[in-house]
């Protein structure tokens, strides 16, 4: 992991998300360097989603602060168009535009927010496109493709605004298990390529070739934090003992 | 079973001397297209249709527009843009049109000065009735987007108006395309009711050819083919645009 400069890309300290009198995130604190990548892991409602949806201001927390490549997030609306484009989500359920064609899906963005003419924006898609090895499609519409098609496309159309950071909220969970490995090829070569990414997956293989670190979530708390290897090998906590053994052993 | 006959009797007899009385004396001469005359008084219905035809679509226009600018209030979390469109709605739709149309048109001069003529007062009425239905078809056709297609829209920086303009708005569309072909057949036959403030139209002309010919059957059923072939013509327009809409995405 490269921390540039000794200042982390994303800074979570101390952050509170309620939802009403449920609390989903407690007191959760996690700095992230550029370059580095980041898989979240932990059992279904700790929080996983919500953790990576306050970074990119999909959720807003209560308490604490979130500092993404320098800007702190607050209600303020030049706050929300700078990280925005600055950082990238991939969903579970790829989420594209289906009344769009796949090159209309992601020249919309460039587009209207960079102000790209319609050429450059296609060179733009395109090249992302042959990047997640479709190009070919790049005039069907989302519903002819395949799921693992769909979130190839869905990764490019998040590639299109060039961001410093890519979220992934399991990316591969609502795919064929045949589909699952395109998908994981295309986010191993982004991570070799130097990008910042922070993956919800329980795609131990995926987690084991690619992190630097591993983050296990469990009721809304950070409960360990560890470089892959020892991660694997000797969890620190019981719960996540228990939870490595009950997805490895499935 | 006396009581049964008397009932019957008391719906019967009207119906059966209609009948009979007409039957005996059927005028069909007074629109009978081989006869010169006949040739006049069709040619006389038929001119209203242009002002029906042109009064329903600029009514329907307008009511497209504002039912939009009606629902987007209400799909807001504020709590005093909501109440402006629960307002809105509830007023407009439960004041009847033909009420509205007399208010717009006797009213509005003694109340504001402003003297609409007979077209744009109708036309006003109308728009104005339907809007509130519109705003509810509409509200309802976005309401049935998913949550995700904003989250995409919102992961890669889109504007509020953008996410609407080439997101939302598209797909809502489409799907409440059926309920605005709906409306615009409702339209047509509700703009009859302008016929009351002079309005040249195709009631009014039915009216004034009763007047001169007496012959209120033939020319009222003409009336209503009028009507049908205008409303057929429409739907078949709505189910073309349907069908032109689905062809693009394959
Ligand atoms: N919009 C919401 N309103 C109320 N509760 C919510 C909302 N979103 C999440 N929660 C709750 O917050 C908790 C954490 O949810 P979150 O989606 O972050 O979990 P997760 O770790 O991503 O789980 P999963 O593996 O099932 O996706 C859960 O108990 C969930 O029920
Ligand atoms: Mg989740």
């Amino acid at each position: 992991m490269s921390e540039t400069n000794g200042t982390p890309l994303i800074s979570i300290r101390n952050v509170s998300k309620f939802f009403g009198e449920f609390q989903a995130l407690k007191n959760v604190s996690l700095d992230i360097g550029a370059g580095e990548r980041t898989v979240i892991c932990g059992p279904s409602g700790s929080g996983k989603s919500t953790l990576i949806r306050c970074i990119n201001r999909l959720e807003k927390h209560e308490k604490g602060q979130i500092i993404v490549d320098g800007v702190t997030l607050s209600d303020a609306p030049e706050t929300l168009e700078k990280i925005r484009s600055s950082v990238g989500m991939v969903f579970q359920q790829f989420n594209l535009f289906p009344h769009l064609s796949v090159l209309d899906n992601l020249t919309l963005g460039p587009r209207r927010v960079y102000g790209l003419s319609v050429k450059d924006a296609n060179a733009r898609a395109m090249k992302y496109l042959e990047r997640v090895r479709i190009p070919d499609q790049a005039h069907k519409f989302p519903r002819h493709l395949s799921g693992g098609q769909q979130q190839r496309v869905a990764i490019a159309r998040s590639l299109c605004m060039e961001p410093r950071i890519l979220l992934f909220d399991e990316p591969t969970s609502a795919l064929d298990p045949e589909m699952i490995s395109e998908v994981l090829d295309v986010m191993t070569e982004l991570a070799v390529s130097g990008m910042t990414m922070i993956v919800v997956t329980h795609e131990m293989g995926f987690a084991r070739r690619v992190a630097d670190r591993m983050v296990f979530m469990d009721q809304g708390e950070i409960v360990e934090t560890a470089p892959p290897e020892a991660f694997f090998t000797a969890p620190e906590s019981r719960r996540c003992k228990e939870f490595l053994n009950q997805i490895l052993n499935h | 079973m006396r009581h049964a006959t008397l009932k019957k009797l008391l719906v019967c007899a009207p119906l059966a001397l209609l009948l009979t009385g007409c039957s005996a004396n059927w005028g069909w001469y007074v629109v009978d297209p081989s006869t010169p005359s006949g040739l006049s008084n069709l040619k006389f219905m038929a001119s209203g249709a242009y002002n029906t035809i042109l009064m329903s679509l600029t009514a329907i226009l307008i009511s497209v527009v504002v039912g939009l600018m009606v629902a987007l209030p209400g799909l807001s979390e504020r709590r005093a843009l909501k109440s402006f469109n629960r307002v809105y709605v509830e007023i407009v739709r439960s004041v009847p049109i033909l009420v509205l149309i007399l208010w717009v048109y006797y009213g509005l001069p003694t109340l504001s000065g402003i003297t609409l003529n007979v077209f744009w007062a109708g036309v006003l009425a109308l728009a104005l009735s339907d809007s509130a239905f519109q705003a509810e078809i509409f509200r309802a056709g976005i309401q049935s987007i998913g949550k995700g297609q904003y989250e995409a829209a919102q992961s890669i920086s889109l504007s509020y108006r953008d996410t609407m303009r080439y997101v939302i708005l598209p797909q809502a569309i489409r799907r409440i395309l059926p309920a605005l072909g709906n409306q615009l057949v409702y339209m047509l036959k509700m703009s009859s009711l302008v016929s009351v403030i002079g309005m040249q139209e195709l009631t009014r002309k039915a009216n004034e050819l009763v007047v001169t010919e007496y012959r209120p059957l033939e020319i009222y059923t003409i009336l209503v083919l009028e009507y049908l072939v205008l409303i057929l013509l429409v739907s078949s327009g709505v189910r073309w645009l349907e069908r032109k809409m689905q062809a693009s995405e394959n």
